[in-house]
């Protein structure tokens, strides 16, 4: 496990940060003077309703958009002060992305999907290899490994996602919405699969949900609202 | 490499569309492979030239005849080695359609001024003992199985015998071939004693000279100095270097350059903006899984690579196939074409010059959509997935 953190032992730290979209003359306040801190080893869900900002702030945690203003450090790096380019960097060696939609490549099969973010790594082939299989067999998909994803039901898709995931070793898993566009009964699996990877793997998950089923899996969850955070409660 | 996978994937993602395309830049490159072909037929040889060799023709027209007595007067020119003549025979071999050149020559001197002109020392001799002996190019000899000691009736177009009879009987008495590949090796060559003496009309004659300078630096001083020679005299002559009027020759049928550059331009540019649609729609319909790509740390230059890698994959395996398949389909097509364009052949410099604008167009097609993918914002992206 190859985690950054600060001293304390928080990995990400948001402090009084702002988010800002411009819509032609319009300006809409997203997030406005938000604080969170997130301890490695968490499993923490974000709940709110639609509109309030929880993908935004995901996000930018995630380094894939940047703050309007504030500090924003994950991992032991200033988020808000890195270029394009080392931003991308830091995403491939910190951050796991698990989407709604599982957003897989539909040309690829499961294991040339999982093994997308082992080809920015100096691994040989071989050791890719290992890799994808150690993740596949971490979702229970290794016997799918050669289908692609059109052949896969969404519960098995998202299970792909997450292998690609977590195929890194990464410092941080964000998912958003993992279970919204599954049945109940996937959705428990991932869910479970999620708490797993937390409680025996020690990942830190931030996830983002509207369904309070998920979110009663994490240890902690946030409501934010209209661009501010509210405590919840500590499991 | 580890990257082939993907972008050769993502090609097969719309299979009709990408065959289409590919389809339709494999036709350009056939295209291209056989306007090369001709362009190398009708002023390749320009580039096979002699650069110390100058021809001579009467300043008006080349039909218009020149004395055979210029020839020791051009001989006694300073900067000229030695010089030697041809006649425009216009023969035919048993029909029409089977066109190739013979013209009369003086042998030892036209051997020497043409290098390129290989014939075996014994075939030489033999020739040089045999008055109706001719030589003929390995290409024309295999086209009509001729071998050596074989008797060839060519009936002329334009000169008679004294007997009033049209068709000339030449002895086989040797088969030469060519030092370079563009070396055309389809005329038939025998001697002008012979013809001399045997022709009805026109004796003292002769179509053209052929000069070798000692200096290819003092050509342009040399042809003037043989231009002033016979300046005032009734056959004025024009004296160009070989290339030039190997081009002027071509030029008769226009401007071939221009006229091939100017297809070539129309089909490319075509295939530019169907290649550059296919990439375009490629791109769009991927906003979101490029957003996952940089999700999950592809970098800008990286996504722009990709997408330059697929568009010059598609163009460079179009442009090989299309390419290879003009090269094989050429010499079938050259064989019809044998006595009008000898020479007509899909020449190396034109296949470097074919990959290369098969990379060219790859990139020139990809560059557009690659910008837009590199301009994605990946929450945007994510969205539109």
């Amino acid at each position: 496990m190859s985690e950054s953190k600060s001293n304390n032992g928080t990995l990400v730290q948001v402090e009084r940060v702002g988010k800002v979209f411009h819509r032609g003359s319009e300006d809409i306040h997203v997030l406005a003077d938000l604080n969170l801190q997130v301890p490695a080893g968490e499993f923490l869900a974000l709940m709110g309703p639609s509109g309030s900002g929880k993908t935004t702030l995901l996000n930018l945690i995630g380094g894939l958009d940047r703050p309007t203003n504030g500090a924003l450090t994950v991992a032991g790096e200033r988020l808000d002060q890195l270029s394009d380019r080392a931003l991308a960097a830091w995403r491939a060696r910190h951050i796991g992305f698990v989407f709604q939609l599982y957003n897989l490549m539909p040309v690829l099969t499961a294991e040339r999907n999982v093994e997308l973010p082992l080809l920015l790594t100096h691994l040989s082939r071989a050791e890719r290899q290992k890799h994808v299989e150690t993740a596949l067999a971490v979702v229970g998909l290794s016997h799918r490994a050669k289908h692609y994803p059109r052949t896969l039901s969404g519960g098995e898709q998202q299970r792909v996602g997450i292998a690609r995931g977590i195929v890194t070793d990464p410092t941080l898993l964000l998912c958003d919405e993992p279970t919204g566009d599954l049945d109940r009964k996937a959705g428990d699996e991932i869910l479970n699969l999620l708490q797993s990877l937390n409680r025996e793997h020690g990942k830190t998950i931030i996830m983002v949900t509207h369904d309070p089923h998920a979110s009663a899996r994490a240890a902690r969850t946030l409501h934010l609202d209209k661009g501010q955070l509210s405590n919840g409660e500590v499991k | 490499m580890k990257f082939l996978h993907l972008i050769w994937c993502n090609l097969r993602r719309k299979k009709l569309r990408t065959s289409l395309t590919l389809l339709s830049i494999i036709v350009a490159f056939i295209l291209f492979g056989f306007l090369s072909a001709i362009q190398q037929a009708l002023v390749g040889g320009v580039a096979l030239a002699g650069a110390d060799r100058l021809v001579v023709r009467e300043k008006v027209s080349i039909i218009n005849l020149l004395p055979v007595s210029y020839e020791a007067r051009m001989d006694r020119i300073p900067g000229v080695d030695f010089s030697t003549f041809q006649t425009w025979f216009g023969g035919i071999y048993q029909d029409p359609k089977n066109f190739f050149m013979q013209n009369p020559v003086e042998p030892e001197k036209f051997l020497k001024i043409h290098p390129e002109i290989i014939l075996p020392p014994d075939e030489e001799k033999t020739w040089l003992a045999t008055r109706t002996g001719a030589i003929v190019g390995r290409r024309t000899a295999e086209r009509f199985g001729w071998k050596i000691g074989d008797k060839v009736p060519i009936r002329s177009t334009i000169w008679s015998q004294a007997n009033g009879n049209l068709t000339w009987t030449f002895d086989i008495v040797g088969i030469y071939d060519g030092r370079d590949k563009g070396t055309d090796t389809t005329p038939l060559f025998f001697r002008y004693d012979y013809f001399d003496e045997a022709r009805q009309f026109g004796k003292g004659q002769v179509g053209w000279y052929t000069i070798r300078i000692k200096d290819p630096s003092q050509a342009a001083e040399v042809a003037k100095r043989v231009d002033a020679e016979f300046e005032n005299s009734p056959a004025e002559t024009k004296t160009e270097p070989e290339g030039a009027f190997i081009q002027g020759w071509a030029a008769q049928l226009g401007n071939i350059v221009l006229i091939v550059s100017s297809i070539l331009g129309m089909v490319f540019f075509t295939i530019l903006l169907v290649t550059g649609n296919t990439m375009a729609q490629a791109v769009r319909e991927r906003t979101g899984e490029l957003g996952v790509l940089k999700a999950i740390g592809f970098t800008n230059a990286r996504v722009v690579t990709l997408v330059l890698a697929e568009s010059c994959l598609l163009t460079v395996l179009g442009g090989m196939v299309g390419l290879g398949l003009a090269l094989a389909i050429t010499p079938a097509i050259a064989q019809p074409l044998a006595g009008l364009l000898p020479m007509f052949f899909l020449p190396t410099r034109a296949l470097f010059t074919g990959f290369g604008l098969s990379i060219a167009l790859g990139l020139v097609t990809g560059i557009f959509p690659a910008l837009q993918a590199m301009r994605l914002r990946v929450a945007d992206a994510l969205r539109r997935m």
